[in-house]
């Protein structure tokens, strides 16, 4: 039998940069599907759909190669991926609700984002169906033994937080199945982003996830810059990569605050909230915008460095790298702390390679891959960007992550803000036809836009946060854990809601 | 070590900055606003409850940058609360999906009268770059479209210091 990526590859061959996309007949798409689970290392990084087609992009482990399969859908359905890959099911369901393709012979069925309250149900179709009816209640997996009795919590919490359900069943303190449900901020994002121009769509695409509003944008600037053959300039690039580590920065340091916070030590949200508050008025200072929204464009970036933003940003590095350490002694120092986040929320490694978790979640369990080293894009190609790996899966791990990452990024933007080269800040879009994939890492991990460009406008598109390969694993982790853990194992996942409602 | 920092917190004092001057022109505004039963029921301190009805996650941020020791919400006598049965104010983000309507009228029923509702950011004020999507409540725009708005705070997303104004403003007010 031959392996799932000489399926992809023998399928035909259609114009997609920088990875051609291969179209699978409904038979090749079968046995692809099915040699999949003789092929553990071919992970499924995205699973999405277009009016008349399913498109599945691979990311082989072993090689970096990256593979694009699409079959045609025929009857109402292709077939699922789901039996061996059990990450594509919350795929599955999202393309069932949003195209109304079913996945054939998929684990999982049940209705995803329509909550049965839009005016039309399956909205991206080429004919949209009547509204459908309301799942309510919504429907949870069954759990079974004795005196198990379940919290409700959400899709409003009591913090400042995204809206999502969380159904735990519990055996007096201890989690047996924790269930996300989401859904509740899907804002129509994909239909909104059609017929617009890649200037235009770049608006939603920064605004999928507020927190990677930069790692978004520049995913999405360079797969429209992929689609029409375009290359951002170096010093596009350069101030890219210098929003986008310093989005890195504030956002591990809110994750860490929140993280102790969520085991009640005050004093670190209160300290890393204060330099992450420093972060955010140096990227003002230095790019106009606290968070750097809309800052990237396809083509490049809107403006240049402000005057005095160098110097914010190496101020406000300076004063963190003084007191981080000091930080990391008493995190380290403190007992009641570290026993609450060692050996908490464990995902075991093979979980984190099988759902191909990015970010802080694969790392803290062994699984090393970071987009700005592989495929790679410029300016991380010279910098021999350090990628800190731990075993644990612990809260403990995934939280040291960040710490090392905060480290590593500092070191990023000194060189970056050192060899900045000099240059236009923009290229001009030519008005073209065309598929492109681009990827970026952001701070949850990779990022991966796909768009088709027909005459300029966005024809189809899909947008994948890491956060969809790492709510599952939030559900895996927290399973045995007791139920004041749960906020715990939540903080130090930190997955976005709105980055998967779409 | 705990030493250390507490000489240098009694040396450089708190972290919090002091507080921004106000503009008259929008207490005056607001203060016009409010019923008098509510100004005499709720004193000179807000207890907020945020909901999101559907944001990027954009505004939380800067909520939680407001939450920080920088701004130090306590001494204006704001906090946020934890129930919407505690909360003069629903502090409300996003665009309000049809996902969400149910639950922000729940959240608003639960509130106790008299309550003021905050719509933060663009999207809650008139649905930002979502207005028009099949996945947002048509009709006035925001979150208008289920709920009475008392003030909007726009931004894309409010930075804390605007918020911070926005929420003050509404406190002077309220104490006229």
């Amino acid at each position: 039998m031959s392996t799932a990526t000489a399926i992809i590859r023998a399928g035909a061959a259609i114009p997609c940069r920088p990875w051609t996309r291969h179209v699978l007949a409904r038979a090749d798409w079968t046995a692809m599907t099915q040699a999949l689970a003789g092929q553990p290392a071919l992970a499924l990084v995205a699973l999405w759909a277009d009016p008349s087609e399913a498109h599945a992009l691979f990311l082989d482990e072993a090689d970096g190669a990256v593979l694009v399969a699409s079959t045609a859908i025929v009857e109402g359905g292709y077939p699922a991926l789901s039996p061996h890959r059990p990450g594509a099911a919350w795929y599955e369901r999202m393309i069932r609700d949003l195209w109304g393709h079913a996945a054939l012979g998929g684990t999982d069925d049940r209705a995803w984002l329509d909550h049965g309250r839009w005016p039309h149900s399956h909205p991206l179709a080429a004919r949209p169906g009547p509204m459908g009816p309301a799942p309510e209640p919504p429907e949870f997996l069954p759990v079974e033994g004795e005196d198990l009795h379940q919290i409700p919590l959400g899709p409003i919490y009591a913090g400042i937080t995204e809206p999502g359900h969380f159904r735990l069943t519990c055996q007096g303190e201890t989690v047996v199945r924790l269930e996300v449900r989401l859904g509740y901020a899907h804002k129509g994002t994909l239909a909104l982003m059609r017929g617009k121009t890649p200037r235009t769509a770049a608006r939603f695409a920064a605004r999928l996830s507020g927190d990677s509003t930069v790692a978004h944008a520049i995913a999405f600037a360079r797969a429209t810059e992929a689609a029409l053959g375009v290359d951002a300039p170096p010093r596009a690039a350069t101030l890219r990569a210098v929003m986008a580590e310093i989005e890195r920065i504030a956002n591990h340091l809110g994750d860490v605050g929140a993280i102790c916070n969520a085991a009640g030590f005050a004093f670190a949200p209160a300290r890393f909230g204060w330099h992450r508050e420093a972060m955010r008025r140096a990227a003002a200072a230095a790019f106009g915008h606290r968070l750097m929204m809309d800052a990237v464009v396809p083509g490049g970036v809107v403006a240049d460095l402000a005057p005095g933003g160098p110097d914010a940003i190496a101020a406000a590095l300076a004063t963190l790298e003084r007191e981080l350490p000091e930080l990391v002694r008493v995190y380290d120092n403190h007992a009641s702390l570290i026993d609450r986040m060692v050996g908490t929320g464990i995902l075991a490694a093979d979980l984190a390679q099988r759902f191909a978790a990015g970010g802080y979640v694969g790392r803290a369990s062994g699984r090393a891959f970071d987009a700005r080293r592989l495929p790679g894009y410029p300016p991380y190609g010279s910098l021999e960007v350090a990628v800190p790996v731990l075993q644990g899966g612990d809260v403990d791990a995934r939280l040291r992550i960040r710490l090392a990452e905060i480290a590593e990024s500092i070191r990023l933007l000194r060189v970056l803000l050192d060899t900045l080269p000099a240059g236009t800040l923009t290229v001009s879009l030519p008005m073209g036809s065309g598929e492109g994939i681009g990827c970026a890492e952001g701070f949850r991990g990779d990022i991966w836009h796909w768009l088709r460009l027909d005459n300029g406008q966005i024809a189809n598109a899909f947008l994948r946060d890491p956060s969809w390969a790492q709510w599952p694993l939030l559900e895996a982790a927290v399973e045995g854990s007791i139920v004041a853990d749960v906020p715990l194992c939540e903080k130090s996942f930190n997955c976005s809601c709105s980055g998967v409602d779409l | 070590m705990v030493w250390r920092r507490v000489f240098r917190t009694l040396r450089d004092g708190p972290a919090a900055e002091p507080a921004a001057k106000l503009g008259e022109a929008a207490v005056r505004a607001l203060a016009e606003q409010l019923d008098a039963a509510a100004q005499t029921r709720l004193g000179r301190s807000l207890s907020i409850r945020h909901v999101n009805s559907g944001s990027c996650n954009g505004c939380e941020l800067e909520i939680h940058a407001l939450h920080s020791i920088v701004y130090d919400l306590e001494r204006f006598g704001l906090r946020f609360v934890a129930s919407p049965r505690h909360a003069d104010v629903l502090l409300v983000t996003g665009p309000l999906t049809r996902n969400l309507r149910e639950a922000l009228l729940h959240t608003w029923t639960a509130t106790p009268d008299p309550k003021w509702v905050v719509a933060m950011g663009d999207c809650a004020t008139d649905g930002g770059v979502f207005k028009g999507s099949y996945a947002i409540e048509a009709g006035a725009g925001g979150i208008a479209a289920a709920v009475p708005v008392d003030l909007k705070i726009p931004g894309c997303p409010p930075t804390p210091a605007q918020l911070l104004n926005g929420l003050r403003a509404l406190l002077e007010a309220n104490a006229r």
